[in-house]
């Protein structure tokens, strides 16, 4: 976010367009929103080969199982469901069950949210681990971006004044009440938005590789301590998918608040990094 | 302004569904698009040359205690190999089973059962990571793979270790559907690479893979051949069957099965 103003013309003086997102910034957003977009549906793809999840170190058929996703039944009566922690939620048409190609099939997750639509696991690891790699080349080069232009500590870090508990909590009875900030307000990222990005890029992202890495025997062998972080190569590859739920849980909530608060004005500022303001500041 | 706004903001809409529609879609026929396929394998070879160089030669598979051995191991792939000969093995306890070791090497081997069993043995409890997502722990007991090499004398041209098995995992006229496997030197010299003999303390199993399977601990189940029947030196994996070096690999999966 820059503070250049430009202004759009003689005639509105006070809707004033500033440069928000950096040429890496938003290079490197829709990078990476093809690549998350690439690994969920392909993660989604590997994870149907063995739909459990455990805890620990082992885990396999007929042990203990934190989530399952399956099928019981055949031919009409069909059914799919999800087991988490012991209940069982029926999810026919979603999980477990659903349809492909016309007729029901037993399968984890449905045929539109895999990569590729049809079961393979050889193609979804090639799809995944192609763009695993994309996903951490494009990180590091906005990290480094973020950290030499700045980024971080004037756009992300959080002042003294956003962190009290008032503040805070103000932000979160405007947001609930969809009143955004406006004016010269609207320069800066608020404090839900700065603990929101600084929680995905610092937390949920890194949390994603780093499990991703743990259930890799050769990355094991290389450093043997990543295991015991995580307590098992099951606990990571667990955590490796809450943590994916909890980006596409981000994901949704980011888009919804990109459409209440202005669609086109927020698209714009991320492609072609200007972001119009009403310019409560400066008088002609 | 307002029209250049309008066109902009309709190219704007348009590019992000259409991308999108690409993404979800398009998927299938990228996939079986060659080119695109090239470069998304690409990343295998940079997936092993990273972990290769984060490793070193010798850094090893983490090793567990006993009361971490699962309580059950799944058998998986062929459970009984369903020939008459293999029949014929398990019926006199493998007493005829031998291991032959040829190829480029300079003294061709062959082995009893008895004999590698006399040979100095490594026990190791491990985790085998099967590429679907589970993995099992089991301890295995074994002749290092780099003591009956040397024991053949390597040819300087002899690049991979290749692995005759005895099941045929797919039923082909052709006998395409036969098991078989293939490491390089690094991994064939590996401390904790061996033709493991025995499972959890007893001889190894039918559906494991007796009289005799490879653990390759630093790589994917599939990896860990089992029905052993002979290893093959050779310079390069072009010449047999599909010609990537494994049933899975000629099915699609990698080579090099360390993630």
């Amino acid at each position: 976010m820059m503070e250049r103003v430009s202004y759009d013309n003689d005639e509105a003086p006070r809707i004033a367009l500033i440069r928000r997102h950096s040429i890496a910034t938003r290079l490197t957003h829709w990078l990476n929103v093809l690549c998350l977009s690439v690994l969920l549906l392909s993660g989604l793809q590997i994870f149907n080969a063995h739909p459990e999840l455990y805890w620990g170190h082992y885990g396999a058929d007929g042990d203990p199982a934190v989530l399952t996703i399956g099928s019981a039944g055949s031919g009409d009566d069909l059914r799919g469901f999800a087991r988490i922690a012991g209940v069982e939620l029926r999810t026919t048409g979603v999980l477990g069950v659903s349809s492909f190609e016309g007729a029901p099939a037993a399968r984890a997750f449905p045929a539109w949210a895999t990569i590729p639509s049809f079961q393979d696991l050889a193609a979804g690891r090639r799809w995944h681990f192609f763009f695993a790699w994309l996903f951490v080349i494009n990180g590091i080069v906005y990290l480094a971006c973020s950290f030499l232009s700045g980024h971080f500590r004037r756009d992300l870090t959080l002042t003294r004044h956003q962190l009290s508990v008032r503040h805070l909590w103000h932000e979160v009875v405007d947001h609930a009440r969809l009143r955004f900030p406006e004016g010269d307000e609207a320069r800066h990222y608020n404090a839900l938005q700065k603990l929101t990005y600084l929680i995905v890029i610092v937390v949920l992202l890194p949390l994603m590789l780093i499990t991703g890495l743990t259930m890799s025997p050769g990355i094991d062998a290389a450093f043997p301590w990543l295991v015991d972080v995580f307590g098992g190569r099951q606990t990571a590859r667990t955590i490796h998918f809450i943590t994916a739920s909890l980006l596409v849980l981000f994901v949704v909530v980011h888009v919804v608040m990109v459409i209440l608060s202005g669609t086109w004005n927020n698209m714009r500022s991320m492609i072609t990094g200007r972001y119009a303001i009403r310019d409560g500041g400066r008088k002609s | 302004m307002t029209v250049q706004l309008f066109t902009r903001r309709r190219f704007l809409i348009g590019s992000t569904l259409g991308a999108s529609a690409l993404t979800l879609a398009g998927c299938d026929v990228l996939e079986h698009n060659e080119q695109v396929g090239s470069v998304i394998r690409s990343a295998e070879n940079l997936t092993m040359r990273a972990q290769r160089l984060l490793q070193g030669r010798d850094a090893r598979a983490r090793e567990f205690g006993e009361t971490e051995i699962s309580p059950s191991f799944r058998v998986n792939g062929t459970s009984r190999p369903d020939s008459e000969d293999y029949a014929a093995l398990v019926e006199n306890g493998f007493a005829d089973w031998r291991l032959k070791i040829d190829g480029l090497v300079d003294r061709p081997q062959e082995f009893s059962l008895a004999d590698l069993k006399t040979l100095p043995s490594r026990t190791q409890i491990t985790r085998h990571d099967c590429v679907e997502g589970w993995s099992a722990i089991g301890k295995w007991t074994g002749v290092p793979l780099g003591l009956v090499l040397t024991a053949a004398g390597l040819k300087p041209s002899a690049h991979f270790a290749l692995f005759h098995c005895a099941d045929e995992l797919e039923k082909t006229l052709d006998g395409s559907g036969r098991y078989y496997e293939s490491i390089d030197l690094i991994d064939a010299f590996h401390p904790q690479t061996i033709l493991a003999y025995a499972m959890n303390g007893k001889d190894l199993t039918v559906g494991h893979g007796a009289p005799l399977r490879l653990r390759v601990e630093r790589q994917l189940g599939y990896k860990q051949a089992k029905y052993l029947m002979r290893i093959e030196l050779v310079d390069s994996l072009g010449a047999f069957w599909g010609g990537n070096g494994g049933y899975w690999e000629d099915r699609g999966y990698e080579w090099y099965a360390g993630i």
